[in-house]
């Protein structure tokens, strides 16, 4: 019983990470806007939570830090995406080459350093009932914040009327621009929005998952959570159950390297990323739901005609 | 406060179209020295050691040409993708196929030599790049699957499968457990163009007519030209009688046999034996020589020669002034943004506007939104 309590434990801080850097750049895409820089913001976040962390000595400014620099270097994205109409998928992965390097600039004297870990949740008595207590009171803070943005996040998109402009201005930005909602800046805060949700996602990783500095942490994260906003059809929920999965894989290939399966570490290793692949295969074959799906502006450049 | 706007160009100006690479450069350097005055170090000095030294003598200039050709194979490929609009992000796994397959020869058959054997590892590493290129055409074509994720995510197998091979049934029985291959024998060995003066290696003269000949497709035959209409426009191509799907292939298939080429190129030439690690992020940093080079191949031979050297300047800081050779990858990626945002010149002009000063009709126009939106 304790083994699955502990199973079930690593897989959601497996999971966490995902989903909250899926979950923002879904309020991202259903603006319009692509921003394949997630895995540069999340790199950005690890190593700037990490940084607070390690010079301040508390994981919580570690915390603010991580959401801070994500936000910032989004900012960057949508300058030059919102305000000078550079190519999205180009621009989006500039930002992710410049994070890799900046981050791994800035780690340089952090490599080897100790680091701060948030502390788990611990509340007497709840979290010590047998099984359940440790699984739903005794995780650490960034989980509950995931749920949290989750079920923010669904109902802000379809249960206001701010969500329900957000969506419009992804599925036509002119017509949107044409009744006088502000496009541009309708995307600014949601890009920044993204880009705060991928720092945190990034401080999950240097505060919590493994609390220390190792250059290209996120591993490719970043971009399994593209995928997952693909893979969920752009429906938080689903990117809730596609995380987990994910969050299963990935757990799931490391135990069995532990167990000495007979089967080649980096065969096991490449599991994500493999199934991700086939998860996108799938999802994508039904041509028409997808385009059903998919926000119509995304990607698309807008310049507000005056 | 201020504000920005694009007012868009009655024609794309010729003059920003040549002249922002440069701006572009122009801006990097004043950032990067920024960058080095917040490290503590003399930006003047700093770039005196980042950007001349390393080019000052002749061996040097070789290294140059070492770390330019696959940069410049791979951007060219890439330069026909992007401007078909077809987004191949993955041509670091491609790269590392090329040097697998092509690699085959010298560690399977060490026994086989002759002259045979260097134009039969270089087919092989084309085949291999192209094969594993193929993969996210495949998807793309059949199963409508976006090829920006598939072809990044296969670089992460291709690194795995790499690290298997050199750790695993590859690795030298005499390497005393190092994880790598044989060293390659005389005959798989690139040769080097001048061994008196360096190391530089045929690869460059194969990036160099890689980018000649890419260039003529491009601009001088039909190819080319239903390249750029399904770029600018798949449902003219489609009136045109393109197929969009035998475009996904060419493009996937053309940059993956020139990504498999430079890594068959660099394994052969310059490194001698298959490692864990045989890149240094050439397939990513291929994207910036792309786009720097304008995706024209002949803009992006130059450009090549620039990311080379932000490589060899990295390196020379490191040694000289203890400053991490990440600031490399640091100056690439300032280079893109910088370039991506230079390029806005050549479709817009940029205006500056205060809001508090203009009493044009943009801004009560502006105004009048808000208002529209209370009274719905």
């Amino acid at each position: 019983m304790d083994i699955t309590v502990n199973i079930l434990l690593t897989i959601a801080t497996a999971a966490t990470p995902l989903l909250i850097a899926a979950i923002g750049e879904l309020v991202v895409e259903r603006s319009g806007v692509l921003n394949l820089g997630v895995e540069g913001m999340m790199i950005m976040g690890a190593v700037g939570g990490f940084g607070a962390g390690h010079l301040t000595g508390s994981p919580w400014i570690g915390l603010l830090a991580a959401i801070a620099m994500g936000a910032l270097f989004s900012l960057l994205f949508a300058v030059m995406t919102l305000s000078l109409a550079t190519n999205q998928v180009a621009t989006g992965l500039s930002l992710t080459l410049l994070g890799l390097g900046l981050s791994g600039m800035i780690g340089t004297s952090f490599v080897g350093q100790p680091g701060v870990r948030l502390p788990n949740l611990d509340i007497p008595v709840l979290t010590d009932i047998p099984v359940i207590g440790k699984l739903l009171f005794g995780q650490d803070p960034i989980f509950y914040i995931s749920i949290a943005l989750t079920s923010a996040v669904m109902w802000f998109l379809f249960k206001t009327r701010t969500g329900l402009t957000l969506r419009s201005i992804g599925d036509s930005h002119t017509s949107a621009h044409a009744l006088g909602i502000k496009v541009i800046r309708y995307r600014y805060l949601a890009v920044i929005f993204g880009g705060a949700c991928a720092g945190l996602a990034g401080g999950h990783l240097s505060l919590v998952y493994t609390p220390q500095w190792v250059e290209n942490m996120s591993a490719g994260r970043g971009w399994i959570a593209l995928a997952l906003v693909v893979f969920a059809s752009w429906r938080p929920w689903r990117v809730l159950a596609g995380a987990y999965i994910f969050g299963a894989v990935w757990i799931g290939q490391l135990h069995a390297q532990a167990f000495g399966i007979p089967v080649p570490s980096q065969m096991l290793s490449s599991l994500p990323y493999l199934a991700t692949v086939v998860v996108l295969v799938l999802i994508s074959r039904n041509k028409r739901l997808t385009m059903m799906n998919t926000p119509a502006s995304l990607g698309q450049p807008f310049v507000p005609d005056r | 406060m201020m504000r920005l706007e694009l007012v868009k160009r009655p024609q794309r100006s010729a003059l920003f179209s040549m002249l922002s690479p440069f701006i572009a450069f122009a801006l990097t350097i004043i950032a990067g020295a920024i960058l080095f005055a917040l490290l503590g170090v003399n930006p003047l000095n700093a770039f005196k050691i980042y950007f001349i030294e390393p080019i000052s003598q002749v061996w040097q200039l070789h290294e140059l040409a070492i770390k330019a050709a696959p940069l410049i194979l791979i951007a060219v490929g890439l330069s026909v993708c992007y401007k078909a609009n077809i987004w191949n992000i993955g041509a670091e796994g491609q790269f590392i196929f090329g040097a697998i397959f092509g690699s085959a020869i010298p560690v399977l058959f060490p026994q086989f030599e002759g002259p045979l054997v260097l134009p039969l590892m270089l087919l092989l590493g084309m085949v291999g790049g192209a094969a594993y290129a193929a993969i996210p055409a495949l998807l793309k074509t059949r199963f409508n699957t976006n090829e920006i994720l598939t072809s990044l995510m296969l670089v992460y197998v291709a690194q795995l499968f790499l690290d298997w091979l050199v750790r695993g049934p590859w690795r030298d029985p005499q390497g005393h457990g190092f994880p790598q291959t044989i060293q390659f024998g005389d005959s798989a060995v690139l040769p080097e163009l001048m061994p008196d003066a360096g190391r530089a290696n045929w690869g460059f003269v194969f990036a160099l007519v890689a980018a000649v000949l890419i260039w003529i497709l491009m601009g001088r035959m039909l190819k080319g030209f239903e390249v750029r209409v399904l770029g600018s426009s798949p449902r003219a191509g489609r009136f045109a009688g393109f197929g969009l799907n035998r475009m996904v292939f060419f493009a996937f298939l053309l940059s993956g046999a020139l990504a498999g080429l430079a890594g068959i190129s660099e394994v052969s030439g310059a490194i001698g034996q298959l490692q864990p690690v045989i890149s240094p992020g050439y397939g990513f940093t291929a994207i910036i020589v792309a786009f720097l080079g304008r995706l024209n191949p002949l803009g992006i031979i130059g450009a090549g020669l620039v990311l080379a050297l932000t490589y060899l300047g990295g390196e020379a800081v490191q040694s000289a002034l203890g400053i991490s050779d990440k600031v490399a990858r640091v100056f690439q990626g300032m280079l893109l943004f910088f370039v991506l945002g230079c390029d806005t010149l050549i479709h817009y002009r940029i205006r500056l506007i205060g809001l508090a000063l203009t009493k044009q009709e943009p801004a009560a126009k502006l105004e009048a939104a808000p208002k529209l939106k209370e009274a719905r």
